[in-house]
């Protein structure tokens, strides 16, 4: 499963907890790096090479909400709706996300390009309105950045 | 967004920023030393370890991730002779709404972090840290990683460092979402694989920690202070800001202001200074609400009695909040606070990891009712309806998240009691008027 870069990284990350168990989180960002998501398989081999159990790794898996167990859109798009974004007009953002996309928060649009989802507070607040796909900020935003983000995402 | 130095606008209080200087390209390894970088370590290796946390002790430092809990008084909980392993954790999950300056320190002065570590782990005894990041700062991790890098590269870090018989390694964990994971024993927890499950305290970290081990925790920026203290001296450091409560302070402005962002200052200013003077006042030139002085978890303040109230830890006290984060959240005179409280409370509804009862339940409900508010639904004892479930979850839980829940509402019912009978009495008259945010 994991590809021979990672089982190299892996093999460097153990030297640097006592347990092998302390590999969960990174092994588990490994996968879903490499996958795109955290399918029941990849879970069974996690919990394999790391010689915990399975239940265990399906918790940590459901527990943190940055890891996915189902496949999403091509582009995750984020949008914060905390105290901060919502000062300053993320409602908009939202309302015009939808509308441009056709979903709403928690849905993949049907050509599987594009997941919406609602986030917390994302350590923006000073630059906020915002939204992040995949490891980007995207920061101040009007509607017309929006639509210049959205142009450059679709292939 | 970035930190900008404050003195160009005149009669505002003079300062140069220490934790977020102006310097260019100061994450860069070569920048840094040549700014008299790493000079502070290499004095701390010159002196004893116990005198290295009689110097942070002095100096007053207090945490910055929200409790202004004493930081050489903490570092003197960790036993000196011990047959186990030690550890430092570094807490940077940075995830308190309004909360956003850990991050100004990965991208503009990782060194400053990295160095603060080296001589924390030197003052403890302990070999091993690691610092936490949020999942969502992948790019911040990827800066923070670059520069570890470098600072192995030349020496500062790993086995006997410059010569000396002191090792130290430092390793970045990534999180993966959850905010309770900012909370020190889930943090522990998360780094060993766990979910993130707050533990019950005591046994505190100092003698059972990370894998059993003795711990201490500590914020990005209170670790960031103190290569500060120790270039300089506890008594030059412990005269700046606030005397009980010393020191630059990174305050994050967010909300209903002009120039947000993340400003340096001393501790120990005016909050209408630090919002006029620093973030350019409210647009509009409106008037103020409320302000959440400190992250979400602090007690929102009433616009018309900011009178005197400065970002330090006594005053706030005084005035019936807390410094926390030092996340300033400023809200105009046209802003809907139920609708703010609301989004509170289903942030804290949708963080609570649902070990203890009150808080799972107790923050369900509170959003639950609230959302009647919002609704102009709400009857008149929805009020104390809400605060009897927040007095309910106050102190009956395993970790201070229940609290962090539980104290913006009573505070926002204490003092803007008159916002929630205005929806009563709308849902009553069945004509609701519509507030922007
Ligand atoms: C729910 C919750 C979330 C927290 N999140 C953070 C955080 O993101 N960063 C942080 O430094 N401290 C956070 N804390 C406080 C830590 O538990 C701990 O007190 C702090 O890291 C100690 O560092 P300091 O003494 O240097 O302030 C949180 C506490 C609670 C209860
Ligand atoms: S107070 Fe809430 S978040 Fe903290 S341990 Fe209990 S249920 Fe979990
Ligand atoms: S509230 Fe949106 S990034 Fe902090």
């Amino acid at each position: 499963m994991l590809n021979e870069s990672n089982k190299q990284k892996l093999e460097e990350l153990r030297k640097r907890y006592p347990t092998s168990q302390a590999l969960v989180l990174p092994v588990l960002w490994m996968v879903q790096e490499q996958e795109g998501y955290i399918s029941e398989d990849a879970m069974k081999y996690v919990a394999a090479i790391l010689n915990v159990s399975y239940g265990h790794i399906l918790g940590v898996v459901t527990f943190y909400t940055m890891f996915h167990s189902k496949p999403l859109g091509s582009h995750h798009i984020e949008v914060c709706t905390n105290v901060s974004c919502m000062l300053r007009g993320c409602d908009k953002i939202v309302e015009h996300l939808e509308n441009k996309l056709g979903i709403t928060f928690g849905e993949t649009s049907k050509d599987k390009k594009w997941t919406l989802s609602e986030a917390e507070c994302l350590g923006s607040c000073g630059t906020a309105p915002m939204l992040a796909i995949a490891d980007e900020y995207y920061e101040s935003l009007t509607p017309q950045k929006v639509d210049e983000i959205l142009e450059r995402l679709r292939p | 967004m970035t930190s900008q130095n404050p003195t160009e606008t005149s009669g505002k209080t003079q300062w140069d920023n220490l934790i977020l200087p102006s310097t260019p390209n100061l994450h860069k390894v070569e920048t840094y030393i040549s700014h008299g970088g790493y000079e502070a370590f290499k004095k701390a290796l010159e002196m004893k370890p116990e005198e290295v946390t009689d110097e942070v002790k002095k100096s007053n430092l207090r945490g910055r991730g929200g409790a202004c809990f004493p930081t050489g008084l903490k570092w003197t909980f960790m036993p000196k002779q011990t047959t186990k392993a030690k550890y430092l954790c570094v807490n940077g999950d940075e995830s308190e709404p309004g909360t956003f300056k850990d991050r100004q320190i990965f991208e503009f002065n990782p060194h400053l972090l990295i160095e603060g570590t080296l001589i924390a782990c030197y003052a403890m005894g302990i070999p091993t840290a690691y610092i936490y990041i949020r999942g969502e700062y992948a790019k911040w991790i990827k800066m923070m990683e670059l520069a570890l890098a470098d600072a192995y590269g030349k020496g500062f870090v790993g086995e006997k460092i410059l010569g000396k018989e002191f090792s130290c390694n430092i390793y970045i964990h990534k999180g993966a979402g959850a905010y309770i994971c900012g909370e020190e024993s889930a943090l522990m927890n998360s780094i060993e694989g766990e979910r993130g499950y707050p533990r019950v305290k005591p046994p505190f970290p100092a003698q059972y920690g990370l894998w059993g081990c003795p711990t201490t925790i500590n914020n990005v920026e209170t670790i960031s202070n103190v290569p500060i203290i120790i270039k300089n001296g506890w008594e030059w450091y412990s005269k700046i800001g606030a005397p009980k409560h010393p020191g630059p302070i990174l305050v994050g402005v967010s909300g209903h202001v002009n120039k947000p962002g993340v400003y340096e200052m001393p501790t120990g200013i005016p909050i209408l200074e630090i919002i006029h003077r620093w973030a350019g006042g409210v647009p509009g030139d409106k008037g103020i609400k409320a302000v959440i002085p400190g992250g979400s978890s602090t007690m929102v303040l009433r616009g018309d009695q900011l009178e005197g109230v400065k970002m330090d830890a006594d005053s706030m006290k005084a005035a019936g909040s807390a410094v926390g984060t030092a996340g300033l959240i400023v809200m105009d005179e046209d802003t809907d606070l139920i609708k703010v409280l609301t989004r509170l409370a289903k942030f804290y509804y949708h963080e609570s990891c649902g070990q203890c009862t009150p808080c799972r339940e107790g923050t369900g409900w509170l959003w639950k009712v609230l959302k009647r508010f919002e609704k102009h639904e709400a009857r008149m004892q929805d009020i104390d309806l809400l605060m009897d479930i927040a007095n309910n979850i106050e102190g009956n839980t395993i970790c201070a998240l229940g609290d962090a829940a539980a104290w913006p509402i009573q505070a926002m019912i204490r003092r803007f009691r008159d916002e929630f009978e205005k929806r009563v009495v709308h849902a009553q008259a069945g004509t609701p008027e519509s507030v922007a945010v």
